[in-house]
Parts: C-alpha cells; structure tokens; sequence
C-alpha cells in the first residue's frame, strides 16, 4: 500500500479542532500522526486550495440490493458515494428481502468488499421483513455487522415496538433511527399539507404527522435509556422537540437532508416528481428551522437519504411516482450553496455533521477523523470550482434529482480509502518517482 | 361580421400554446376568451351549425376518467369548427399495468393529432404531458387541481346573466377541498373581481382557504342572503366513507339548496352546479329546475367555450407551422 502525501491543502478534521493548510501523509492503510512523514511518497497529492478532510461519512442511503437492481446496486452506490466525496455509507434495510438477518447484513458487507469503492455498513431492520410486529434478531444483527436499526422506508408504527426495541438495543448500545411520521396521517399523502397542496389538489401530509412521532419517541427513549435518531426531520416543531428533548438529557439526535434545508413545497407547483420525497419538502419557515437547528448543533448530522428510482418507475403522474431523489452526488455541492456559501455554517462545522459525528453515532472508532493511526479515509474537496449539476454524469444508476442544472461551486476532488486514491477528477495526483515539492 | 372575425380580435390577446389552467392565466386572456365564446354562441342559434376554423384538423380527447358531459361537450365544439375529433378512453389504472400515460399520448400524437384534450384523475397530468408532446393540450379536469373550461363557462353564464363579473359575490357550495371546479372557478372569479366565498363542513373546506383571498363560512344560512350567484358544487359519496362527514342526510341538512333557502337569498340569485347532480343531495329538484337555476345555460354556454378555446389554440398551431416552415 503506497505511501501518500497530501500536499498543503487546508486541513479540516472536527474530531481534533484542526483547521490549519499543511501537509497529511498516509502509510500503510492509517493517517500519520500530523507533522510526521517520510523523505519521499510513492503518491503526492497537489491540494493547494483544497480542503483534506476525513472521508465523509453519510448514514442514510438506500442501495436497493438485493431485490431492486434496476435502481442501484451496492457496487454503483458505492462508486456514487465515492464521486460525491463519500468514503462510508450506511444503507437501509429496506431492500427485498430486508436486511432483518445476519446472513443479509453479511450478504451487504460481501458486495461492498467485491466492489471495492466506498465502506458500506448495513442497518439493520428494527422488526422482522419491517413489518412493525415483532423485534428483528438484532444481537444476530450485529453480529452480522449492522451499525444501527431502523424500518426506514416506513415508521415503526407500534409505541409498543419501538418501547422494545429501544430497551433491547441498550444491550448492544447501538442507536434506533426513525422515519417519524404518524402512518394514518400521510394516507394517500404525495407532499407537505398546506397551502400548497391546496393550491395543486395534491393529497397532504401534514407536518404533525412527523411532529406527533417525534414527540412519543422521545418519551420512549426518555423511559428505556435506549438511542433515538430522529431521520431526516423536516418540520420546525421537531427540530423545537429535539432540542428540548436534548436539553432534558434524553439521548435523542436528529439528521437532515440537503433537500430539506434548500427547497420547499413550492417547487412542486412543477409537478416534477423528483420533488416528491418523503418526508416531504416543507415550508420556507420550516427550512429557516432546520437551518436553525444545524447552527446551533440539536441537529449534528447532514445525511442525504439517497433513494435511487430508475427513470420509468419516476417519470409518472406525480401521485404514482415513489418518494425520493439521489443525494450522494451533490451532498457536497447543496450543503455548501445552502449552509457554507450563505453564511450558516462554516466549513469545519458542516464536515463534523459528515464525518466525526456520524463515526461517533455508529461506533467506527477508526473513521471521521484524521487523526494518528486511524483509517486513511480522506475526502479532498475543491470548494471553489464552478460547475453545474449533470444528472447523466452521475454515477448513481439513477439519476432521480431535483438539483439538475443547479450552479454549484464545490465538488468532492479526490477521495481515498484505506489508503487507496479510488476517485480523483485528475490533474493533482502524481505517482512515483515525482520529486516533493518544497 | 362572422363568429370567426369576431373571435380574431380576443385571439390577438392570446398567445399561449396550451390551456392547462385558469391560475397561471391573467383577466384579460380569461376575458379573451369569454368574449371568443360569445360570437360562438351565436353560432349555435345558427340552422347550420358548422364554421369550417378547424378544418383538416383533428382533436383527440384521451380519457383517463369517466366523463360523458365533458367529452361530448368537446367532441361537439370540435365538429361544429369542422376537426376531425377521435375519444381515446382507458382507465388509468389499466393503462398503470404497461404502457404509461406518456407512451400513450406520444402515440395518439404520432396519428397525427393537433389538439390533445385530456382529463386525468393525477394533478398535473397535463404539464407533465406538456412536456413530452408537441400538440397543443387542452386541461379537461386533472384530479383536484384545475377544470379550467368549466369554470370558464360558469364565468360566461354568470356575465351573461348579469353583464359582469367584477363586483359580484359568489359562493362555491360544498366539497371544496377535493374539487377542481373550485380551484379554477376561484382563480378566474378573483382575477376577474369577484368576492369569493366558500361554504361547506370545516373537513371539506379546511383552514387556510383564507390565504387565497377566499372568504370561508360553514355556516350556509349566515352567507345566503350576501350572494348574487350560488356555485353548487357535487358532492362525492366516497368522501362520507373516509369519514369527512357524518352522513349524506346530515350533509344535506346544512348544506342542500331548498326552496327555503331559495327564499333566504336575494331574488335573483343565479344558481350554477357543475353536475352531474344528486337530486336531493346538493339540491332539491324543484330548485335545480326553478327560476333561478341556471344549469342548462351552462351546458350550452360549455359548447361556446370549448369551441372558443379549440378556435385560439387552433390560431397558435397556424403560427407555429408557419414558423416552422
């Protein structure tokens, strides 16, 4: 395994409050610690102008293998992962089957091996085939290499279930995410209830639905001591309930997707089902407190909920068409335009919400963070390149976004695994034999 | 001078290639073609019926829910302007199992059609279509979101009645909520002038109605004597079931348009339903046939529009061939 030096770039790495432009060696497979190296690298990275930061970790991505190859695969997720500048990603459950046994979160862990792009760890489901009626062998689970449970894609429904999964999970100390949304609120729901979905005749599915789910899952965890991740949360009152469920000592943590803090209802009045998500886009109000939560840290993660859906089951009329859009490729470039570029977050803040944070949530203890010893995941981000979003460049199967044709400015530049350069836009990595630059 | 010449002039106005609703159109094309529909009226008092404007021309209405009013209403504006007209019908929920809605359209398109006329249960469904076709598609009722010739011709009957919009009070009556009629009626009636009020149960005209400049009431006594015209809207048994009221008979206690209630209101009060009708559910037979009713002037007021309509559309064809060429 070559050894790299990653030359003068401005490294972010949030786990140790560094925030400085120096040189990060890898050998081996592991970061050096900083300010070692050696007198030569078999790899020199130019990153003058970059920012080097560790390999972002999303932990809400559907890879829809097995069962739904013709949306993606775990190979073409992977590589999506890779050219969005993601080195680790979690995948749902929600595949055919369910990944509700040890034997299907090895099946997930075998595949990302074989494809060698980005590290994919599995969640597992919360309930046996996500049902919602009985607990998933979760010991098993972990065994089996799952990270956390979930039956994303749908809610656990029963108060009773999700009582008992966040008690037995404490065996394990791994978290539950919930898809919080009321089912019998969102019937026949296909975007945010107001007056928008007025305007368009469209089935509602109100922000309280999400709101109500939150607040009991809250409690639940309150009483068991257990982990409650709150996915992908899109309303104001939400983010109110997490923030005060934090404030009481509850252990409760909260995600949010690019689209949540970038678009609203409104765009649906296109009719473009590559609006159509669920949980759905929200009001202007509703992004302002999302936004508000990322700044003040109630939400600690920026994870893109990447749902590939190939273009005949999508280009339908809108109430037929699945909820969901891609997020891998343009998490960096959104979260940047949306967060960075206008002033919310800074650089380091936002990279903590993607990389240390999310490695702390599903216990890799070597991951998200650069600092001696661990993994050699770095992402190198170019956060001044002009560009605008292709949806055919996307190496995602699907092409399902609502971000084509957006001018973006930053765009992931080269990433590495495990010490392995395994995506790179060209042009700044030079191999052996290249003297080091002074 | 002709019905044709006449309409030439409203036609200066309009240079839209579609009619895929009322809101994202402005009072002077609405007025466009309200006026265009007036000389066509006078086409139908005609012994020959026929003006050859379309002629060579074919329009297919593709069908993706029950209609029979609509669809003959437009079949018939066709053949009175000399189109060739064709009805396409599928439900879409076969059409779901193979070849999508899309695949279909660009099929009847390759026949060779000029004007797609298209009614669909999904919201949107004309913009989407929009997209992928060339023709010019006319909106017949997409879901709950527009039904912009029916409200069109529920604008020309109240103008002929009364001479003008601008002013008027008018109260859409009932399943607000899940109708497209009232959405494109409360579109045009506010660009136009009108104050509208919407009246019915709380679940089928829930909060936020307000911030479309609507004024809501539920209760139906209260608003009577204000309105000059009563829109009233068909209620939906299957709405009952879901539980957004208790029973047909109470829905009708509150809310059905009586002889009573007839007496309650001003003694013009020009009454407008978009049927088909439940006789004894929206209203009593007695009113939907009395003095003030004016339900068979809107079907044949549905004629004019649908030709007026076809006849601009038709006008943006020309010009656009002629720019091809």
């Amino acid at each position: 395994m070559a050894t790299i030096l990653i030359n003068g770039g401005r490294i972010i790495d949030p786990s140790q409050g560094l925030d400085q432009v120096g040189d990060l060696w890898i050998s081996r497979g592991r970061i050096l610690p900083m300010g070692g190296g050696f007198d030569d690298a078999e790899v020199v990275i130019d990153a003058r102008g970059m920012i080097v930061c560790p390999g972002l970790i999303d932990i809400h991505v559907h890879l829809r293998e097995p069962g739904n190859e013709e949306d993606e695969t775990i190979a073409t997720g992977a590589a999506a992962a890779l050219a969005g500048g993601v080195t680790s990603v979690a995948c749902m459950p929600n595949t055919i089957p369910a990944i509700d046994t040890q034997a299907a979160a090895e099946f997930i862990l075998l595949q990302a091996q074989r494809a060698r792009q980005a590290n994919v760890f599995p969640v597992g489901a919360v309930s046996k085939g996500r049902q919602g009626a009985e607990l998933a062998e979760l010991g098993q689970l972990v065994a089996g290499g799952a990270v956390a449970f979930t039956d994303d894609g749908a809610p656990v429904a029963s108060a009773d279930l999700m009582r008992r999964a966040l008690q037995y999970s404490r065996m394990f100390d791994r978290v539950i995410m919930q898809h919080c949304q009321v089912p019998e609120l969102t019937v026949g729901g296909v975007m945010n209830e107001g007056i928008e979905s007025m305007r368009l005749g469209l089935g509602g599915m109100p922000a309280a639905a999400e709101d109500i789910m939150v607040a009991r899952d809250i409690r639940l965890a309150e009483i068991t001591g257990g982990r409650i991740h709150i996915q992908h949360i899109s309303t104001a009152r939400s983010v109110e309930l997490v923030r005060e469920g934090k404030r009481r000592g509850v252990r409760v943590t909260a995600e949010a997707c690019p689209h949540h803090f970038s678009l609203t209802d409104e765009n649906l009045r296109t009719f473009d089902s590559n609006f159509k998500m669920n949980p759905p886009l929200r009001t202007w109000s509703d992004v302002e407190a999302v936004i508000g939560g990322l700044k003040d840290n109630t939400i600690e993660f920026i994870a893109t909920d990447h749902a590939p859906h190939a273009r005949e089951k999508k280009m339908r009329e809108i109430d037929q068409a699945p909820f969901g859009i891609v997020g891998l490729e343009t998490l960096v470039p959104i979260t940047a335009k949306a967060l960075i570029e206008s002033g919310h977050l800074t650089w380091p803040e936002a990279i903590a919400k993607m990389s240390c944070n999310p490695a702390v949530l599903l216990g890799l203890v070597d991951k998200g963070t650069l600092r001696g010893g661990a993994d050699a995941d770095v992402t190198i981000i170019d956060p001044e390149t002009r560009w605008t979003i292709d949806p055919a460049e996307f190496r995602s199967k699907s092409k399902n976004t609502p971000f084509g044709g957006w001018e973006v400015n930053a765009r992931a530049h080269t990433v590495i695994v495990g010490g392995e350069v395994r995506y790179t836009r060209g042009g700044i990595v030079q191999h052996a034999g290249a003297s080091v630059p002074a | 001078m002709t019905a044709t010449n006449h309409a030439e002039t409203a036609a200066a106005v309009w240079t839209r290639k579609h009619l895929l609703g009322l809101e994202e159109l402005s009072a002077e094309e609405i007025t466009a073609i309200l006026d265009t529909a007036e000389s066509f009226a006078e086409v139908s008092t005609r012994s020959r019926k026929k003006v050859p404007a379309l002629q060579g021309r074919i329009v297919f209405n593709l069908f993706f829910e029950n209609s029979t009013r609509t669809r003959t209403s437009f079949s018939l504006a066709a053949k009175r302007l000399s189109a060739d007209t064709q009805d396409f019908t599928a439900s879409a929920s076969s059409l779901s199992k193979g070849e999508s809605f899309i695949d279909t359209a660009r099929n009847i398109e390759a026949m060779g059609a000029d004007i797609l006329v298209i009614r669909h249960p999904t919201p949107g469904t004309p913009h989407l279509l929009s997209q992928h076709v060339d023709c010019a598609i006319i909106n017949a009722g997409d879901g709950a979101h527009e039904h912009p010739t029916q409200a069109l011709l529920d604008l020309m009957t109240i103008r002929r009645a009364r001479g003008k919009i601008e002013g008027l009070s008018v109260c859409l009556l009932g399943d607000i909520a899940h109708s497209r009629v009232a959405r494109s009626n409360i579109h045009a009636l506010k660009k136009l002038g009108a104050h509208v009020i919407l009246c019915g149960p709380p679940t089928l005209v829930p909060r936020g109605w307000e911030r479309f400049g609507c004024e809501v009431v539920h209760q139906l006594d209260e608003v009577l004597p204000r309105c000059d015209v009563m829109n009233v809207l068909r209620i939906q048994f299957e709405r009952q079931q879901r539980g957004l009221f208790p029973s047909v008979s109470e829905y009708s206690q509150f809310y059905m348009m009586t002889k009573d209630r007839i007496r309650l209101g001003k003694p013009d009060l020009l009454l407008l339903a978009p049927g088909p009708i439940n006789r004894g559910v929206e209203l009593t037979p007695e009113v939907a046939d009395g003095p003030n009713s004016a339900i068979l002037d809107q079907v044949a007021n549905g004629l004019a529009i649908r030709m007026a309509v076809l006849y601009l559309l038709s006008g943006r064809i020309e010009a656009g061939s002629r720019h091809r060429d």
